[in-house]
């Protein structure tokens, strides 16, 4: 478990001349009894990795979608510390790399030594939080130190090129394409630009590329994973997962990773 | 005494504030720092600013020595920083126009901002008419229901409101959906916020534009009293009248400096806005400082009778003031604000802002508590013209229960 373990995930997956596909789920959405099988079915389906977002009351990064995952998977009794103990508890039955994605405060007030501690008791490879930027990366890395997590960095459209090169190198397991300029939240259309900027970030990482943002269909999926190394889904799946509708959550990883038999 | 330089260059005032915030907004939050900059060095800038405070807003505004309230609390002689007479009647015009004249200066043609009360959002529809900018002003439904006026006079002025359903539907909801359409939306636009919060550098700008309020009563109480007062009380929301009206006297530390947050229907029941009193630090809204949250960092709904003070966070800068002491926080309910207003009312013929009347509340009882040589100035950052509607209810209530 690790860092490691998440990029070598990712690049076996592009080896073997498919992209990589990380769905984004909220933890505890309905409640966190679920969790297991929730993950369990995504890494039947081809799930590369999961990125698994802990619930905050005030999610500024993210779209309607997100925001009522968030709110019912609060009313369900999701925390931190549950969320800790559940991962924990069956954390070797699920083989594919778990990402948590979550805003600081939760983990401000949890305490951070407290946490990274206990993601690597939980078996936690990754973590993204939105809201700390590079320049707030000090805060978090004291606390991560003997940790082997990676911490993922978001680029977005709007970074410029200086900074582009800077993301890109401190960025660990893989790197975060945001393919829109906004919020979480599927889009019909797709960002004119994206070529260029996602060639421009492989150009810079040495780590993968993954874009996610706005993503919605298999076509989008297919179009946008072939730029990078692959895609992350979030509100889509989100909304299947919510509506039960789990093929179509299959069709949309098989979009980038083929079907079983050409994996 | 030590002289006061607060933010360090990566917006921290101690540990406090910072830039929290996703990294689509990164650029938009330096380059705005490189313009406030720039502009600070350009005595044009301050020029055209200068002329607007002025003609348009019309400053400076009185210091007002409130003869009736003294003598009726036989204590402090009180004097009023009339905030309230200010262009769309409180202070937070003194901010929206300086961010304004930035984003213009910066060739944004957008605006996006967010209210509680509603008067930091009529004074950006104010100066987006004046300027010819595109408004955008996000407001809880919950607060729209309790200030329909200001959402009225928003739109006639050319603004386009919208309600914001989630969560609690006030302030910190509509920063949210603020922050959110900013994120979608940067490149064209600015966001005025409205208080002394948010990412670097917005708590210092805020605070620079609204310095305007210490820097003219210090030199009014000295032309008056030739002396500075003992104490200045205001009151805290986020904290920008407060903070505009403290800064020019940090350095003096013969001044006793009182912040008063809402207590709501008092500390005890939980349903309170007092983030210094009864909060803890923790991160929102781009910066680090006390917030009301649960034992799982999830930030709690903050109440008050005063939909300007209905914020769960407290600018970063005031978190480090309280920290050094330099500022003693303290909270007054709703019901003493009720009172507040109304004393206010009978005795100078001035309706008072419900937020301004938890600072009456304080420095009235601090002033009966003081001999007659003393001097309290009370920042009266607002009219109450807006709370009618809700100050009526609340009397009818208490009549009735």
């Amino acid at each position: 478990m690790g860092k490691k373990q998440l990029q070598q995930a990712i690049e076996k997956v592009v080896e073997r001349g498919n992209k990589a596909f990380i769905p984004y789920i909220m933890a505890g959405d309905p409640d966190l009894s679920h969790l297991k099988e929730q993950l369990l079915f995504l890494e039947k389906a081809g799930a590369t990795a999961v990125e698994l977002g802990i619930p905050f009351s005030d999610p500024v990064a993210d779209g309607p979608t997100i925001q009522d995952a968030g709110q019912r998977a609060l009313e369900g009794g999701a925390t931190v510390k549950k969320l800790m103990e559940t991962l924990a508890s069956f954390r070797e039955e699920v083989s594919i790399p778990i990402v948590l994605m979550t805003y600081i405060n939760p983990l401000f007030k949890y305490g951070l030594s407290h946490f990274f501690k206990d993601c690597q008791t939980a078996g936690v490879d990754g973590i993204i939080i939105p809201d700390v930027p590079l320049e707030q990366r000090p805060l978090i890395e004291e606390h991560m130190n003997q940790t082997d997590l990676a911490l993922i960095q978001l680029v977005t459209l709007t970074s410029p090129d200086h900074r582009i090169e800077r993301l890109a190198k401190a960025s660990e397991g893989f790197l975060y394409a945001v393919t829109v300029t906004g919020i979480t939240g599927a889009r019909s259309a797709v960002s004119e630009n994206l070529e260029s900027f996602i060639y421009s970030l492989k150009k810079h990482s040495s780590v993968p590329v993954m874009a996610g943002f706005g993503i919605s269909t298999p076509e989008q999926v297919k179009e946008i994973s072939s730029l990078g190394d692959g895609v992350i889904v979030g509100s889509r799946i989100v909304d299947l997962l919510h509506q039960g509708k789990r093929e179509e959550i299959t069709q949309l990883i098989e979009a980038a990773v083929g079907t079983p038999a050409s994996r | 005494m030590t002289t006061y330089i607060q933010p360090d260059q990566n917006g921290q005032f101690g540990q406090f504030g910072g830039r929290f915030v996703p990294e689509t907004l990164m650029q938009a939050v330096l380059e705005l720092q490189e313009a406030y900059e720039e502009a600070q060095k350009d005595p044009a800038f301050h020029e055209l600013l200068e002329h607007y405070l002025k003609d348009y807003i019309g400053r400076e505004n009185p210091l007002y020595f409130a003869e009736n309230l003294t003598k009726h609390t036989g204590g402090a002689k009180i004097y009023l920083k009339r905030e309230d007479l200010n262009h769309t009647g409180a202070h937070k015009i003194n901010n929206t126009i300086g961010q304004s004249l930035l984003a213009v200066r910066m060739g944004k043609k957008k605006i996006v901002a967010e209210t509680g009360a509603g008067q930091h959002g009529v004074a950006t529809a104010t100066v987006c008419a004046l300027l010819n900018l595109d408004c955008v002003i996000f407001m809880g439904e919950e607060d729209i229901r309790r200030q329909q006026l200001n959402v009225f006079r928003m739109e006639l002025l050319g603004a386009k409101v919208i309600s914001v359903t989630h969560g609690s539907g006030t302030l910190k909801d509509a920063v949210n959906e603020a922050m959110r359409y900013w994120v979608s939306n940067v490149e064209d636009t600015h966001y005025i916020i409205g208080s002394v919060l948010g990412p670097h550098p917005f708590p210092q700008m805020v605070r620079d534009f609204q310095s305007v309020i210490g820097k003219e009563t210090k030199q009014q109480i000295l032309d008056k009293e030739q002396r500075l007062p003992d104490t200045i009380v205001a009151c805290i929301g986020g904290g920008s009248n407060a903070m505009g009206m403290f800064y020019p006297f940090i350095e003096d530390e013969e001044v006793k400096l009182v912040g008063v947050e809402a207590a709501g229907s008092g500390i005890q029941t939980g349903k309170h806005a007092a983030t210094l009193t009864a909060g803890e630090v923790g991160i929102l809204h781009g910066s680090l400082m006390y917030l009301l949250q649960n034992e799982d960092g999830q930030i709690q709904e903050a109440h008050s009778i005063s939909a300007g003070l209905d914020y769960p966070g407290v600018g970063p800068e005031h978190s480090f003031l309280h920290e050094t002491k330099r500022v003693q926080y303290t909270s007054v309910t709703d019901d003493e604000a009720l009172d507040a207003l109304q004393l206010m009312c009978r005795k100078e013929g001035i309706i008072p802002a419900l937020e301004t009347a938890h600072a009456i509340h304080h420095a009235v009882e601090l002033a009966k508590n003081s001999p007659k040589e003393e001097i309290i100035v009370i920042c009266l950052s607002g009219r109450g013209d807006k709370d009618v509607m809700t100050v009526k209810s609340a009397l009818e209530e208490r009549q009735n229960g």
